[in-house]
């Protein structure tokens, strides 16, 4: 295994966006969710993903802002720290070790220096009962501080979303199954409300959510049956009042009060954001058919700007409650892949279902998603317990021309109801169109299909449980009808009524292998059955032809954990071995099949060719469960890595989702390496826009401080020469005025000494010092003091200075920390 | 957010016969003209003259008609027995005729009297035709002998004494004023060469010829006997080039649509086929109401003239494209183009401040229902727009729509007795049909669920339940007939089909079947 241990399995995209509350600053520039063991700023208005926040080493359950520094967020995470965040340059500032599991965050601005998390009760991870503690966070110089002072406020609450501080910081209520309990922080007393369990049939009074009003006493609470009650007067045990309003008819999700107070948002299950006027609840505004279930709902500072989570991994932005101005979209996993994992043979992108009723292609180098394609194209009906149509099988042909999706949907109590579509890919529009439309294809689920990938006619088969397959040929009509090509059932097969369950082509199309149960029948293009095989017991689960130089074997698996290989010249068994394969993919560019085996609740990999026995690559214990579902994706450039046993990955990538729907993939030491440099340069890039401007002044530092010796002066003249070039050469309109580089350009001529920054030096030390601790890169800021004291510091300062505003000047400033950072990392290589 | 998509209303393939451009042509005729004759009408012959009048010889009669007229304009009545091949010549002034009594006539188209009589057949001949230089004729007859005469002087020219069994058909050569060719019941046909003493070319139809027809270039001959249409190709010395079958009774007569194109047979089983003649194949069929024994096409396919055994004539003349600019002509004026485009080319200037609109999208008034949710009102918009237009298709995708959504039932109850009778109306009208059935099913038991308790308190409900009963126990039986003919017929299927066996090598014995298991494995083919 040691000769294996450079290529590693990844976590590799697609993660989780909606899990808690995402939060929006204050500028409402960018937008900060937790996705999975990181935390992603966003842009809001690009929709693009500025910063990966990355430090925790378990999954972040929760963000909020610092309410004393706008610039910074505190997130939290089930690694038992607390951790402080710079999210416009993606700095950590501080890490808080708690200790304990943390399930969620909560701050108010009256309480500074204090977080409230909510940690487990006991002190393990498995416990059901949790606890709401008031941290005090120390202030200390520190990277790592340790925050033990932990002071419990609220028993008993539930792991997130249910609890909000009141008017001014006041009190904090918490909801947790049918009761509402507030906490006065002053008197240091807490009120508990119960409502009744109302068993009758739409009176299911459990509360889901709560939140308070930042201006005045009141409390709404969300409820399973759909209702909102409002609380007033609380600060009493008798004479609490409440009133209803009744909209959702499914369980209210999220409830969140506008900054001001004067609006009101909930959503559920419905996917309609609801926005209530405080005290005339009559009038409501909706924003119906936002997406998936609605889980959270932010709110910018300001109010300008909502943001919506919903259940299909997707964040909506909404200008004032009326226009949807941008979606982020996640990698949507639902409940399970219905389909395979696939790829699109002409964006290179992983398809598969998402959206119910959809299939999404998800551009994996990007880790975006790039569209939604409607398969279903029928409205969704946001209600519980309603069956509707589900995309549960698609297919692309080799050359991405078309694409067949088959949709479902089952019925208590009435018959399947299933829909065969075939797509053909339109030029125009860049995307598929609906081509035929089969209603009813089988008698029963379709089990698989594929598209023959013999260039010469467009054949897909189906294979169902009804005991048939059925070849679909397209036929060109368009002599005799205006319509067009069209797709026609051509063959109608059998074996012995026997239940078919997988079909493969082989790789130039001329034989088709499907597999009835113990029996592997292998198909000629005109329909005559050439011959079966067999190799008992256990029925076949998965088919596939090897490619290229072993297209003349055959492998099958059943589910008697045995892997067979046919030799296909002779019709004998050429190899087999005891193993139970879950899932076997042959690599369409090489002659390479990856086989997961699962064992004792691991799966286990193996890559070998068809033509001998012995595995090139195996991996023991990848992940716990079986992995269903796996793909091989093509590279954009072949990868020449010349060790045996990573040169499978060469041509193409390895994904696979595991059983918590994660994606992974196998990545090599050399790519990795290859990843980290380029990121390291975006990194640099990121910083500062590359523009004419910040290469003149840019060069001009970087000369000076590349030179730190004391002969700087000297170098003035050349020095000024180059920016004068850089000055001619760069086109006008995309200098800064005029005014602003005459006086730069002529003091690059001249020799100048520098007197009058002396008193100026102490002041900005001060101001940057702040920076300086928040980056906490002891060596860095070694480097800095080291220039900054230096004489050579200041010219391009000084430069500057005389001609420039107090806002410039901030500016340059932060232009030139960016500077060194990238010249700190530089010195590090 | 995504806008309300609209219920999809499937579009169901069109059952029967495919629209073709061939079909649009050939149902682009008039209700059929229909004149009893005295006998069965044997002969019809269009007159290459300008109002194409035709030659129909039915028993002792041959009557001319004009395009349009109803009535004969022209009646040739001297004729002792049966009349036969009513021919005109190729300037259309002069008709001949064949008789049982052996005796060809010749008659000016204007007069009355025979101008020549041909005597010499000693049976009745059915066969005449003017050779292409107009001066002599042809004959065949029922005495195996086929001639040709002089008009001038009304001589027996040759005669050819090589069939040996009765001449039916036979036709002139256009380009060529000696050669003819004759079909007969001895199954031949031969083609004859006036210059010389004996057939130049026999093909055996191995049916009795019927009909025999010349393509315009000559270099095809399409002949028609028992079940059969055969085309031979002259050029090749006779060789038969296709086959075709099918009709299922003796094909009687032939003939070629004005431009070539097509070909036409029609039959005793009372249907006249038309064929493309490059592939052969059918591209329309006519229907008749009796046996068919003479068809002709008037030039440019103006009218399509058939006799029948029960002597009717039947005349389908080709719809006029006036006709149609008229109806146009009536239509609605519609507004000009330039209202719709009035305002969308505007380029807004530097300084305006642009507004833009929301696109508004057109839901249909049910869609409209269904987006507010108000389930019981897009159910009776559906039912109106099936009452206004008889577009089941709607009704039964909104009622689906509903099933999906799991409000069916709520949007089917509540209905009062007008309401109610309405929706069974409905579902008596649809329930059988193939193609809604699976939703109109589920509909009618939640509606006999429903108003199970108020059955018996409205005739006119309790009137339709008992007639849903009725269709419902037919489609039942008739299903059953069905099921069982499907029975008969996958027996059938199973005989006929070869037993084919899988080659199972010996050599493969551990992987191949055990040898004592399922035997030699059939696949199982199915009509698709």
């Amino acid at each position: 295994m040691v000769a294996h241990a450079e290529i590693r399995v990844v976590h590799r995209g697609g993660s989780k966006i909606n899990f808690r509350e995402p939060v929006i600053t204050n500028d409402s520039r960018f937008l900060l969710c937790a996705s999975g063991e990181s935390v992603k700023v966003y842009s809001s208005s690009s929709e693009e993903c500025v910063h990966d926040l990355q430090g925790h080493t378990d999954l972040v359950s929760g963000i909020v802002r610092n309410p004393s520094n706008h610039l910074q967020v505190y997130s939290c995470s089930a690694d038992g720290t607390v951790r402080l965040w710079d999210f416009t340059d993606g700095i950590l500032i501080k890490t808080f070790i708690i200790g304990y599991p943390i399930y969620s965050i909560y701050v108010s601005e009256n309480h500074g220096g204090v977080v409230f998390v909510v940690v487990p009760m006991a002190n393990d991870k498995s416990s059901e009962l949790f606890q709401l503690v008031a941290v005090h966070l120390p202030r200390s110089e520190d990277q790592e501080v340790e925050a033990r002072e932990l002071s419990a406020v609220l028993c008993d609450v539930r792991p997130s979303g249910a609890a909000s501080f009141g008017r001014e910081g006041e009190y904090i209520a918490a909801a947790k199954g049918l009761q509402l309990e507030v906490f006065f922080f002053k008197k240091q007393k807490s009120y508990r409300f119960f409502l009744k369990p109302g068993n009758k049939k739409w009176a299911k009074n459990a509360f889901t959510c709560v939140s308070c009003h930042p201006k005045e006493d009141c409390i709404a609470t969300g409820h399973e049956d759909g209702k909102i009650r409002l609380w007033r007067n609380f600060n009493q045990k008798k004479e609490y009042t409440y009133s209803t309003l009744h909209w959702h008819h499914g369980a209210v999700n999220t409830l969140q009060f506008t900054p001001e107070g004067t609006n009101l948002l909930s959503g559920g299950i419905e996917s309609v954001l609801v926005q209530w006027r405080y005290t005339q609840e009559t009038q409501m505004d909706f924003l119906p058919r936002l997406g998936g279930a609605i889980t959270h709902i932010a709110v910018s500072p300001d109010g300008s700007l909502f943001c919506t989570s919903h259940s299909d991994n997707k964040i909506t932005i909404i200008q004032s409650c009326v226009k949807v101005s941008a979606v982020i979209q996640g990698l949507v996993k639902g409940e399970g892949v219905r389909t395979n994992l696939m790829i699109d043979p002409r964006s290179k992108a992983l398809v598969l279902n998402g959206k119910p009723g959809h299939l999404q292609f998800y551009s994996l180098h990007r880790d975006k998603l790039l569209y939604n394609l409607d398969i279903v194209q029928q409205e969704y009906i946001h209600e519980e317990g309603l069956d509707q149509f589900e995309v549960v099988r698609a297919a692309f042909d080799t050359r991405g021309d078309w694409l067949a999706t088959v949709e479902e949907r089952t019925q208590k109590g009435s018959e399947l109801e299933i829909n065969l579509k075939m797509w053909a890919y339109d030029e125009k529009t860049q995307s598929f169109v609906l081509n035929t439309t089969v209603t009813a294809p089988h008698d029963d689920q379709i089990t698989a299909m594929c598209f023959s990938p013999s260039p010469e006619t467009t054949m897909l088969v189906t294979i169902s449980f009804d005991g048939h397959f059925k070849a679909w040929l397209l036929a060109d009509n368009s002599d005799t009808t205006a319509e067009g090509a069209s797709w026609s059932c051509d063959f109608v097969g059998g074996y012995h009524l026997l239940k078919p369950g997988c079909c493969c082509f082989s790789a130039d199309g001329s034989l088709l292998a499907v597999g009835f149960q113990e029996v592997v029948t292998v198909w000629s293009p005109s329909w005559e059955l050439l011959t079966t095989l067999s190799q008992p017991p256990g029925a076949i689960r998965d088919l596939c032809f090897g490619r290229l130089s072993c297209s003349k074997y055959l492998l099958g698996t059943s589910t008697k954990n045995q892997l067979c290989c046919w030799n296909l010249l002779t019709c004998s068994l050429e190899w087999s071995t005891p193993v139970d394969v879950s899932l076997l993919q042959a690599d369409p560019l090489s002659e390479n099949m990856a086989a997961f085996c699962s064992q004792s609740g691991c799966s286990d990999l193996f890559v070998f060719k068809p033509s001998e026995p012995l595995p090139l690559y195996s991996q023991r214990a990848l992940c716990t469960g079986k992995v269903q579902h796996a793909v091989f994706a093509p590279r954009d450039q072949m990868l020449e890595s010349c060790e045996e046993h990573a040169q499978w990955l060469n041509r193409s990538q390895l994904y696979f989702l595991t059983q918590h729907m994660d994606l992974m993939t196998f990545s090599t030491k050399s790519e990795e390496d290859r990843l980290l440099a380029s990121s390291k340069r975006l990194m640099v890039d990121d910083s500062v826009a590359v523009t004419p401007f910040y290469l003149l002044l840019g060069k001009h530092r970087q000369q000076q401080e590349a030179l730190t010796n004391p002969m700087a002066e000297r170098i003035q003249l050349p020095q000024g020469s180059i920016a004068i070039k850089e000055l001619l050469y760069t086109p006008a309109h995309v200098l800064p005025s005029a005014s602003f580089l005459c006086s730069m350009f002529v003091r690059s001529l001249l020799i100048s000494s520098s007197p009058a920054r002396e008193e100026k030096e102490p002041v900005e030390e001060e101001m940057e010092s702040e920076e300086e601790d928040s980056e906490g890169e002891a060596e860095l800021r070694d480097a800095r003091q080291d220039l900054g004291g230096s004489a050579a510091w200041g010219p391009g300062e000084e430069l500057g200075a005389p001609a420039l505003t107090k806002a410039q000047e901030r500016e340059l400033r932060r232009v030139k920390h960016f500077d060194h950072s990238w010249l700190s990392s530089l010195l590090e290589c | 957010m995504a806008s309300f998509k609209s219920t999809k209303i499937p579009i169901y393939p069109k059952l029967g016969e495919k629209v073709t451009p061939d079909t649009l042509y050939w149902k682009n005729y008039k209700a059929p003209v229909q004149i009893k004759e005295f006998g069965a009408v044997t002969s019809i012959d269009f007159s290459p003259l300008a109002p194409h009048n035709y030659a129909v010889t039915a028993s002792t009669r041959i009557h001319i008609y004009g395009p349009f007229s109803q009535e004969p304009v022209k009646t040739f009545t001297r004729f002792k027995d049966t009349a036969y091949s009513g021919k005109f010549r190729s300037d259309g002034q002069l008709l001949l005729a064949g008789c049982e009594d052996s005796v060809v006539r010749l008659f000016d188209v204007s007069g009355k009297v025979a101008l020549r009589m041909f005597k010499g057949h000693t049976k009745g001949v059915h066969v005449t035709d003017f050779t292409s230089d107009c001066y002599h004729i042809l004959t065949g007859s029922d005495d195996y002998t086929c001639r040709l005469w002089d008009i001038p002087n009304s001589t027996e020219l040759t005669s050819y004494k090589e069939h040996t069994d009765y001449i039916r058909c036979g036709t002139t050569s256009k380009l060529n004023r000696d050669i003819f060719i004759t079909g007969s019941y001895d199954h031949t046909l031969r083609v004859f060469d006036a210059r010389v003493e004996k057939s130049v070319m026999t093909m055996d139809h191995s049916q009795p010829v019927e009909s025999v027809l010349l393509y315009p270039s000559e270099g095809l001959l399409v002949s028609a006997g028992g079940r059969y249409v055969k085309v031979w190709d002259l050029l090749k010395g006779g060789q038969p080039l296709v086959s075709l079958k099918n009709h299922h009774k003796t094909v009687t007569c032939l003939s070629l649509s004005s431009n070539g194109q097509r070909l036409l047979s029609a039959s005793l089983d009372r249907h006249v086929k038309i064929y493309n003649t490059t592939n052969y194949k059918v591209v329309h069929n006519f229907d008749y109401a009796a046996s068919i024994l003479s068809l002709a096409l008037a030039p440019d396919d103006e009218s399509i003239v058939v006799g029948m055994t029960n002597g009717v004539l039947s005349i389908k003349h080709r719809k006029s494209p006036e006709g149609k600019q008229e109806v146009a002509g009536k239509q609605r004026r519609r507004p000009v183009y330039r209202v719709f485009v009035k305002g969308r080319n505007y380029v807004p200037k530097n300084d305006d401040f642009l507004v833009s609109k929301p696109v508004k999208s057109n839901l249909a008034k049910y869609d409209k229902q269904l987006k507010r949710f108000n389930i019981s009102k897009a159910l009776d918009t559906a039912l109106e727009s099936w009452q206004k237009n008889r577009k089941p298709e709607i009704t039964v995708a909104v009622m689906k729509e509903l099933d999906r959504r799991g409000t069916l039932k709520n949007a089917l109850a509540g209905r009062d007795e007008q309401n109610l009778s309405q929706l069974l109306n409905f579902l008596i009208g649809n329930v059988v049909d193939p193609r809604f059935t699976p939703v109109l099913v589920t509909a009618t038991e939640m509606i006999l669920d429903i108003y199970q308790a108020v059955v018996g308190q409205s005739s006119v409900v309790d009137r339709q339940l008992v007639r849903l009963q009725e269709l419902v126990e037919r489609e039942i039986d008739y299903q059953q007939e069905l099921l069982e003919v499907l029975g008969m017929l996958d027996t059938l299927f199973a005989a006929s089909l070869p037993r084919k066996e899988v080659p199972c090598p010996g050599s493969s014995r551990p992987n191949g079947l055990a040898e004592g298991g399922l035997g030699a494995p059939v696949p199982q083919l199915q009509a698709a």
